[in-house]
C-alpha cells in the first residue's frame, strides 16, 4: 500500500481518500434520512389527536442534559482527531472514550425521557404526534447506539494495531459521524424541543 | 398448530398450490444438480463470494432475467383476465394482488437489477477502473437486492401477497383493510433492497468521482457513465426516503402508530406524498441510465460522435433536478387545490424540454450517419417514437385539470408503459445486445435477435395502444373485469393479443440465447461493434483486473480516436496490480436479513432479535478483519496478456 505523508494520515493512501468521500456521500444520504423525519414531525406535530402535545410532555432538564452530554462529546471527539494527527495514541484514546461515556450517558437520559413519556400517557401508539416524536428521537437514538459500539471497536483496534493509515482513516470517519449526529440533535433540540414549549 | 396458521395463504387457488410445488421442485432440482455435478465449491468460490465488478453484473442480470419472466406471467395473467367481459379466471382479490406484484416486480426486482447490472459491467470499464471504489459494499448491495426480491416472492405461497397496488397508498394498506401479510412483504423486502440500492449509489458515485483513467475529465466521460452518476446521485438523495417512509408504513403496521391512520391525528395524504417524493425521482433513476444507453448505441452504429455532449450532460443534470419537484402530479385529483396542482403541472411539463432536447440530439446524431440497423439500433431507433407518443400522453396526463377526466383509468396505464417499456426495457435489451460480446465472448444472432425485435415492438403498441382508447372512455384500470354492455370487451381482446405477441418476442430472444450460445463464433476480437469508448479498448473476457496498463485518455472518445489516429492509449510498462480478496460476508449477512425480514413479516419477535444481533456481527466481523487484498504480480499479467494477443492474432 503506497502512503502519502505528504497528507494527514487518515488521507495518507488512495482507499482512505475514497473512504471519506463515500462516507460524506452516506451523511448526504443520512441528511436526507432526517429531512424526511423531520418533514414528516412537521407535518404531523399538531395532529394530536387525544393525546398531550409537545408543551404539555417536553421538560427542559433532561434535554438540557441531554444536548450539554452531546455537544461536549462532539468536542472531545474533535480533541480525539487532534490528538491523532498529533501521533499521541493515548491522547487519542483518552478523548474518545471520554467521547463514548458521554454518549452512553446521552443514551441513559434518553431511555429515562422515553420512559417518563410512556407513564405520563404519552407512548409510541398515542397519536400521530406522539407516533413521529419518538420515532425520529428512536431513530437518532439508534444512531448513537450503533456509534456506540462502533466507537468502541476503533478504540478496541487502536489499542492493538496502532495508528496506521488504516485505523487513523476509520477514527477520522467515525468523528465525521459522532458530528454528524451532533447536528442533527441540534435540529431536534431547536425544531423538536424549544419549538414545541414556546 | 396455532402458530403455524400465520404461514397458510388467506386465498388459496389451485394456481398458487401449482406454484408451491413447482417451486418446491425447483429449489430440489438445484439442490440435486449442484451436488450431482459437484458445482458448490465453484459456486461458492466464483460467484456468492465474489466482489468482481463483472461478476456482480451478470449477477444482477441473471436475477433481472428471471424477475422479468415473473412479472411477465403476473402481466399476462391480468391481460387474460380482462380479455374477455365477466371473466371468471381470476377473482377480484387475486387480481389485486397479481397486479401489485407486477408493479412491484417490474419496478423494484426487475428494471433495477438490470440497470445496476449493465452500470455494474460498463461503467468500470468505460472510465479505465479495476474494479468499483468498495467492492466487497457492491456485493453486499447485489445480495440484499436478492434477497429483498426473494423475501417479496415467497410472498404468494407463504402468508398472502401484497394487494394494495404498488403504491401501496394508506389507509388502504393499512392494519384495518389489509389483513394479510401481504403488506408487511411489501414494506420488509423493499426495505432490504433499497438499502442495498442505496449503497450501489454510495458506491457509483465515488468511483466515477475518483477512480476516472488520468485525462478523463468530468466533461470527457462517455455519455453511459454521465448518466449512471446522475442517477446514483438521484439514488443517494431519493432513496433514504424511501428508506423513512417503508419504515413509518412498518411502525404503523407492526407497532400499532397512527401516523398514516384515519385514527388519532394520523394522515393518510402523507404516505402518497412520501412514497412519489421518493417514486418521481425513482423513475428518473430508471429512464436515465437508459438514456445513457441509446446515446451510446446510436453514436455507435450511426458511426458519428454523439450530437450536442453538453447540453446532452445539461439536461440529464437539469431532468435530475425536475425530478425532485413534480411528484403531486401523481395525485392532482386528491384535494391539493388549484395553485399546487398548477405548480406542480408546470414543473410535470417543464421536465419535457430537456428530454426534448435529448431526442432531438439523437436525431442530429444519427443524421448524414452511415447507420447499420443492428439488434440494439433497432431498439434505439424504434424507441424515440414510441417513446415520443409516452411523452406527450404524460403532458396530456400533466395538465391538471383534463387529469380529472384520465386519472386512474387506462389510458394512464397506457402513457406509463409508454413510458417505460421503450424507455427502460427496449434500453435493457438493446444494451444487453450491445454488451453482450464483451461479457460473455460471443455475439448474439443478429437475424433472430430482428425476429424478436419486431415481436416486441409490434405486440407492445398492440397491447398498450388501445388503452388508450379504453381509457378514454372510462375504463378504470385495477379493475378485475367489466359488464359487456361497457363495450371493452374488442379493445381489450386485441391488448390480450398483443400480450401474447410480447410473450413470444420474450421467449425468441431466450431461443436466442441458447441458439448463439451454440453456435456463434467465438472468434470476435476485443471489439466487434467498432465501438467508441474505453471498455471496448481491453481484451474480450475481460480479466479479472480489467486493464493490465491504465489508459490514458485526453479526449472524450478516446478509442476512437486511438483506432482512426492512432493515438496510443496505453503507455509505460505492466506493473503489479492490487485486488480486493473475495469474501462470503456479504452473502451471509443477506441471507440473515432475508430472515430477519422474514421475521419481521410475521412479527416473530424472538428470530428478529436474534437476527438483529447477528447482522451487527457480521459489521462487527467486518470491522475487525484485517483484509489488504492481494497482488497480481507482473509475470502472471504478462503471461495472461500474451496469451490474448496470440489469439486476437489468430482470430485476424
Amino acid at each position: 500500500m503506497k502512503v502519502d505523508n505528504s497528507l494527514p494520515l487518515e488521507y495518507g493512501t488512495e482507499q482512505n481518500k475514497l473512504n471519506i468521500l463515500g462516507f460524506w456521500i452516506f451523511l448526504g444520504a443520512e441528511v436526507m434520512l432526517f429531512a424526511t423525519l423531520f418533514a414528516t414531525y412537521f407535518t404531523l406535530e399538531n395532529r394530536t389527536g387525544n393525546g398531550p402535545a409537545g408543551a404539555e410532555i417536553f421538560e427542559l432538564t433532561p434535554v438540557l442534559i441531554e444536548t450539554i452530554l452531546l455537544l461536549t462529546s462532539s468536542f472531545t471527539i474533535g480533541l480525539g482527531v487532534h490528538a491523532m494527527r498529533l501521533g499521541r495514541k493515548n491522547a487519542m484514546i483518552t478523548f474518545f472514550s471520554i467521547t463514548l461515556l458521554l454518549g452512553l450517558a446521552f443514551l441513559g437520559v434518553e431511555i429515562y425521557e422515553f420512559t417518563h413519556y410512556a407513564s405520563i400517557g404519552a407512548g409510541l401508539q398515542v397519536s400521530a404526534f406522539t407516533g413521529i416524536l419518538l420515532t425520529t428521537l428512536g431513530t437518532h437514538g439508534a444512531h448513537v447506539t450503533l456509534g456506540l459500539f462502533w466507537g468502541l471497536f476503533i478504540i478496541m483496534q487502536v489499542k492493538k494495531r496502532g495508528l496506521t493509515p488504516e485505523t487513523a482513516n476509520k477514527s477520522f470517519i467515525f468523528s465525521l459521524y459522532w458530528h454528524f449526529l451532533d447536528v442533527v440533535w441540534i435540529f431536534i433540540f431547536s425544531f423538536i424541543y424549544l419549538k414545541g414549549m414556546m | 398448530m396455532d402458530y403455524f396458521d400465520r404461514f397458510a395463504i388467506p386465498h388459496p387457488s389451485p394456481a398458487i398450490y401449482a406454484s408451491m410445488v413447482a417451486i418446491g421442485l425447483t429449489v430440489i432440482a438445484i439442490l440435486v444438480g449442484l451436488t450431482y455435478f459437484k458445482k458448490w465449491g465453484y459456486l461458492w468460490r466464483e460467484w456468492l463470494t465474489t466482489v468482481d465488478h463483472k461478476r456482480i453484473g451478470i449477477m444482477y442480470l441473471i436475477a433481472a432475467l428471471l424477475m422479468l419472466f415473473r412479472g411477465g406471467v403476473d402481466a399476462l395473467m391480468m391481460r387474460a383476465q380482462t380479455a374477455v367481459p365477466d371473466n371468471k379466471l381470476l377473482d377480484a382479490q387475486h387480481y389485486n394482488e397479481v397486479f401489485t406484484t407486477h408493479g412491484v416486480v417490474m419496478i423494484i426486482f426487475m428494471a433495477m437489477p438490470f440497470i445496476y447490472a449493465l452500470m455494474n459491467f460498463v461503467v468500470p470499464l468505460q472510465i479505465g477502473a479495476r474494479d468499483v471504489a468498495f467492492p466487497r459494499l457492491n456485493a453486499l448491495s447485489f445480495w440484499l437486492f436478492f434477497m429483498g426480491a426473494m423475501l417479496f416472492n415467497i410472498s404468494f405461497v407463504i402468508g398472502g401477497s401484497p394487494d394494495a397496488g404498488w403504491t401501496s397508498y394508506f389507509p388502504l394498506a393499512g392494519n384495518d383493510f389489509s389483513q394479510s401479510v401481504g403488506t408487511n412483504y411489501y414494506l420488509m423486502s423493499i426495505q432490504i433492497a433499497g438499502i442495498g440500492t442505496l449503497i450501489s449509489g454510495i458506491n457509483f458515485i465515488a468511483t466515477i468521482f475518483k477512480m476516472r483513467a488520468p485525462g478523463m475529465k468530468l466533461m470527457k466521460m462517455p455519455m453511459f457513465t454521465w448518466t449512471a452518476l446522475i442517477t446514483n446521485a438521484i439514488v443517494v438523495f431519493a432513496f433514504p426516503v424511501l428508506t423513512v417512509t417503508l419504515l413509518l408504513g412498518t411502525m404503523d403496521r407492526l407497532f400499532g402508530t397512527h401516523i398514516f391512520s384515519m385514527t388519532n391525528g394520523g394522515m393518510d395524504m402523507l404516505w402518497a406524498n412520501l412514497f412519489w417524493v421518493w417514486g418521481h425521482p425513482e423513475v428518473y433513476i430508471l429512464i436515465l441510465p437508459a438514456f445513457g444507453i441509446y446515446s451510446e448505441i446510436i453514436s455507435t452504429f450511426s458511426q458519428r460522435n454523439l450530437y450536442g455532449y453538453k447540453s446532452m450532460v445539461a439536461s440529464i443534470v437539469i431532468i435530475s433536478f425536475f425530478s425532485f419537484l413534480v411528484w403531486t402530479h401523481h395525485f392532482f385529483t386528491m384535494g391539493q387545490g388549484p395553485l399546487t396542482n398548477s405548480i406542480f403541472s408546470i414543473t410535470t411539463m417543464a421536465i419535457a424540454i430537456p428530454t426534448g432536447i435529448k431526442i432531438f440530439n439523437w436525431l442530429l446524431t444519427m443524421r448524414k450517419g452511415k447507420i447499420k440497423f443492428t439488434v440494439p439500433m433497432l431498439y434505439s431507433v424504434g424507441f424515440i417514437p414510441i417513446f415520443t407518443i409516452g411523452g406527450v400522453t404524460g403532458v396530456m396526463l400533466g395538465m391538471a385539470s383534463a387529469d380529472y377526466q384520465y386519472h386512474n383509468t387506462m389510458f394512464l396505464v397506457a402513457h406509463f408503459h409508454y413510458t417505460i417499456i421503450p424507455g427502460v426495457v427496449f434500453a435493457m435489451l438493446a444494451g444487453l445486445t450491445y454488451w453482450w460480446p464483451k461479457m460473455f465472448g460471443f455475439m448474439l444472432n443478429e437475424r433472430i435477435g430482428k425476429w424478436a425485435f419486431w415481436f416486441i415492438a409490434i405486440g407492445f403498441n398492440v397491447t398498450f395502444f388501445p388503452m388508450f382508447f379504453t381509457g378514454l372512455d372510462g375504463q378504470a384500470r385495477r379493475m378485475y373485469t367489466y359488464s359487456e354492455a361497457s363495450g371493452f370487451g374488442l379493445l381489450n381482446m386485441l391488448s390480450f393479443v398483443g400480450a401474447v405477441g410480447l410473450a413470444i418476442g420474450f421467449a425468441i430472444i431466450v431461443y436466442n440465447v441458447y441458439y448463439s450460445t451454440r453456435h456463434s463464433s467465438r472468434n470476435i476480437g476485443s471489439d466487434p461493434w467498432n465501438a467508441r469508448t474505453l471498455e471496448w479498448a481491453t481484451q474480450t473476457p475481460v480479466q479479472s483486473y480489467n486493464f493490465a496498463r491504465t489508459p490514458q485518455v485526453d479526449s472524450i472518445e478516446a478509442f476512437w480516436d486511438h483506432k482512426k489516429k492512432g493515438k496510443p492509449l496505453f503507455k509505460g510498462k505492466i506493473e503489479k496490480i492490487h485486488m480486493p480478496n473475495n469474501s462470503g460476508v456479504p452473502f451471509i449477512m443477506s441471507c440473515i436479513f432475508f430472515v430477519w425480514g422474514f421475521s419481521f413479516v410475521f412479527s416473530m419477535w424472538i428470530p428478529a432479535i436474534i437476527t438483529t444481533i447477528a447482522i451487527f456481527a457480521c459489521m462487527a466481523h467486518r470491522s475487525f478483519e484485517k483484509d489488504d487484498g492481494h497482488y497480481i504480480s507482473v509475470k502472471e499479467i504478462e503471461a495472461t496478456e500474451k496469451d490474448s494477443e496470440v489469439l486476437a492474432n489468430e482470430s485476424r
